[in-house]
């Protein structure tokens, strides 16, 4: 009955307070609509410079290549001093130079060289320019070969194929990495901020001082702000399936639990924060921000491959629950009910939110005495 | 009129340092980010984990298997006997990628009609999955160059010949760690200032400014004052450390860079004051802030390429001012560039830091509640 009260006292807080509705659902909308449009690793249409100082059918076969590839979006250019220029201005990405000898040394087969430059600040969309770039060559090759009335017969071929997600869409794993991001800002910055807000108003407590039990105002908090987070998930989901046409190879149900269980731990993480953080919004907002928020975006697998991290990173990675949370979505949307993923990845999930459960009890006594 | 401006920034800092706690939150998160971020956030890929199943007996399926197991990028998890282990291998993440040569490979290449070298590649992260597979393409390819010139073969009509100017190794950091400038530099300016008005307006005290012979420029650039000078010290922090720590080269004028860090910090703090003049609470602060940050940091570029965008979205990140200033700090970072290339970028910071400055003097006169 108490309970009950509490429950429906912190329920009216949530519901009365605009700002947090604006976090539980209004953010979330935002964040996908953002991330799932804005954040895209597939580079397509890139600019770049095409010269051709010796014109004539080679050269023209090979750029006839770069034009079909719709990743390239090819501009001819008089010199190579004209390209450099829009190199430099950033208009072209790369440039592609066939010099003056490339179609004597072509007919001599002498093998001449195809000058590839690209801007390598980017780092990332350079390579995968590299690899478009190679791939149209491979291609232009093996036509040459064809219409020499030959067969390129190359000693190894490549015959490659790329599982569970065979469009090469980015998109498709991240906007379920997106659901991690989403869930850790309901679930830790939303209860950080509200319960910082309590102990600086010292509404905490008061609390204190009444009959209930420190359990009690614990699920009191987490039940109605769990109700909220749930709600936000429900949105995601229905923006990935028919907003990002994302697909689902999983069990529905599957990734239901999951998400509730890491929804437990995100909550857990903030009322830890803000219990830690002394009740100063301040320093709980810049906690949340700092070891929620940027984590998930950085230390998850959301973006950056964890394997690519040096050894000291990953295994800071292992403290984060976005790690665990990233790697079940992308397994249930993309692969199926991988139970060996699933597995450990939910134990994880499910001993830290233990963990941050008992350190928010323990504290929360402490400040009685 | 510098006396009574000196006497608030006095009191700004005073509130911001004197607290043990906010002081630390303004010291050393942003370094150990900048740490970790510096060195998780990498798209290059090391020890690509690999399992090969090899049907075939012969040396030269041997050979090309070996030069996999040689490069530094490939680390061998298993050896395979049947096609039957391949699917849970890549199912539960073990691997990334699995080779599988058939029976007949090294009598194939013999005999000159080629050996099919089949790779499947877990695409969860279709990002990597592409590099990965760029890899094993210059591997690939290098082997079967290498056998047509022992064998005599014909060498391929043209070949490819890829440069990469400004980041010759296209080494990820490079790219990442500049770009740490630029975010972190507006996360804790961004901080530290919404929360100046907002508490004030929260505890009353704002209102007291307000009967003072203060004028509002005074306010404003008793405000903007602090703010500027820890954005700029943070700044100039990270950019040590970037050049010392992590060894990206600077080429360009630090006074180039200093005049952009300047600009940027000042659009940082006219965005921080004007959402912090018009929430009446810190936690309405906060989560301005919040809804500012979180798109302008995905959206800058700082990670995806603001060029993979849809258009519509391409324009929304004009508004952003850490989209023109992740561009100077890379370009002059890196390339070295002047003024004349980055003039573009300059023009829209300063409007940006004009307009939103003079919003939030216009909201310390008219927001009185």
């Amino acid at each position: 009955m108490r309970l009950h009260g509490f429950i429906r006292k912190e329920w009216l807080q949530v519901l009365r307070d605009p700002s947090s509705l604006a976090i539980a659902f209004a953010l979330p909308v935002i964040l996908l609509l953002i991330f799932g449009y804005g954040i895209s690793l597939d580079a397509k249409h890139v600019k770049i410079a095409i010269v051709t100082e010796s014109p004539g059918p080679v050269a023209s076969s090979f750029t006839g290549g770069l034009y079909n590839s719709e990743y390239f979006e090819p501009e001819v250019m008089g010199s190579i001093q004209e390209a450099v220029e829009a190199l430099n201005r950033w208009e072209v990405k790369g440039i592609v130079w066939l010099k003056s000898n490339f179609a004597r040394d072509y007919m001599k087969q002498k093998s001449p060289p195809i000058s590839v430059m690209v801007n390598g600040i980017d780092a990332n969309t350079a390579r995968l320019v590299e690899g478009y770039i190679s791939g149209v060559w491979a291609q232009w090759l093996e036509l040459q070969a064809i219409k020499a009335g030959q067969t390129l017969s190359l000693p190894v071929n490549l015959d490659f194929r790329i599982w569970y997600n065979p469009a090469v869409r980015s998109r498709n794993f991240l906007v379920p990495g997106l659901f991690a991001i989403v869930m850790t800002l309901i679930g830790a910055l939303l209860t950080a901020l509200i319960i910082a807000r309590e102990w600086e108003r010292g509404t905490m407590e008061a609390l204190l001082v009444t009959p209930i039990t420190v359990t009690e105002m614990l699920v009191g908090k987490l039940v109605p702000y769990f109700l909220l987070g749930m709600g936000g998930f429900a949105l995601a989901i229905f923006m990935a399936f028919f907003l990002f046409d994302v697909p689902l190879q999983g069990s529905f149900l599957l990734l239901l639990a999951c998400s509730a269980l890491f929804l437990v731990t995100a909550l857990g993480m903030g009322l830890v924060i803000s219990t830690i953080s002394g009740g100063s919004q301040f320093v709980a907002a810049q906690a949340a921000i700092i070891v929620t928020f940027l984590p998930a975006f950085l230390l998850s697998g959301f973006i950056f491959d964890i394997t690519s991290m040096p050894g000291p990173i990953q295994a800071l990675t292992h403290l984060m629950a976005a790690r665990y949370y990233v790697a079940i979505l992308q397994t249930i949307f993309l692969a199926g009910n991988v139970w060996s993923v699933i597995m450990p990845n939910a134990a994880a999930l499910a001993l830290m939110a233990l963990v941050f459960l008992l350190i928010v009890w323990r504290k929360t006594v402490k400040t009685l005495d | 009129m510098f006396q009574r401006i000196y006497a608030l920034i006095l009191k700004e800092f005073l509130a911001m340092l004197l607290d043990p706690k906010s002081r630390a939150t303004i010291l050393i998160p942003p370094m150990v980010q900048l740490v970790i971020f510096g060195y998780a956030a990498t798209f290059d890929l090391n020890h690509i984990k690999y399992a090969v199943f090899n049907e075939d007996q012969g040396s030269l399926s041997r050979q090309l298997l070996s030069r996999f197991q040689g490069s530094p990028a490939f680390s061998l998890k298993a050896a395979l006997t049947s096609d039957r282990e391949i699917a849970p291998l890549l199912d539960s993440r073990e691997v990334l990628v699995v080779l599988h040569t058939g029976p007949r490979c090294s009598e194939n290449i013999l005999n000159g009609s080629g050996c099919n070298l089949q790779v499947l590649i877990d695409g969860r992260n279709s990002n990597t999955a592409m590099l990965a597979l760029n890899y094993i393409r210059d591997i690939v390819s290098g082997f079967s160059m290498d056998l047509q010139r022992e064998h005599g073969g014909n060498l391929p009509p043209a070949h490819l010949n890829v440069r990469a100017w400004f980041n010759p190794n296209l080494e990820s950091q490079w790219f990442i760690v500049p770009g740490i400038v630029a975010m972190l530099g507006l996360v804790v300016t961004l901080v530290v200032v919404c929360l100046s008005v907002a508490k004030e307006h929260e505890a009353g005290t704002f209102d007291q400014l307000l009967v003072t012979p203060l004028t509002p420029l005074d306010i404003l650039l008793g405000k903007t004052i602090p703010g500027f000078m820890v954005g700029m010290f943070e700044g100039s922090v990270i950019i040590l450390l970037a050049v010392v720590w992590f060894r990206v080269p600077l080429n360009g004028s630090l006074l180039i860079l200093y005049t952009g860090l300047a600009i940027y910090c000042l659009s940082a703090v006219g965005v921080g004051l004007m959402i912090s003049s018009m929430s009446t609470t810190q936690q309405q602060a906060l989560l301005g802030g919040f809804i500012f940050l979180v798109p302008a940091v995905t959206l800058s570029g700082f990670a995806t390429p603001i060029d993979n965008m849809p258009p519509f979205m391409q324009y929304i990140t004009l508004l952003d001012p850490m989209r023109y200033f992740l561009i100077i700090v890379r370009r002059v970072f890196l390339e070295g560039a002047g003024f004349e290339l980055l003039w573009p970028q300059f023009w829209p910071m300063m409007i940006i830091a004009g307009v939103t400055l003079t919003v939030s003097a216009w909201f310390f006169r008219h927001k009185m509640y």
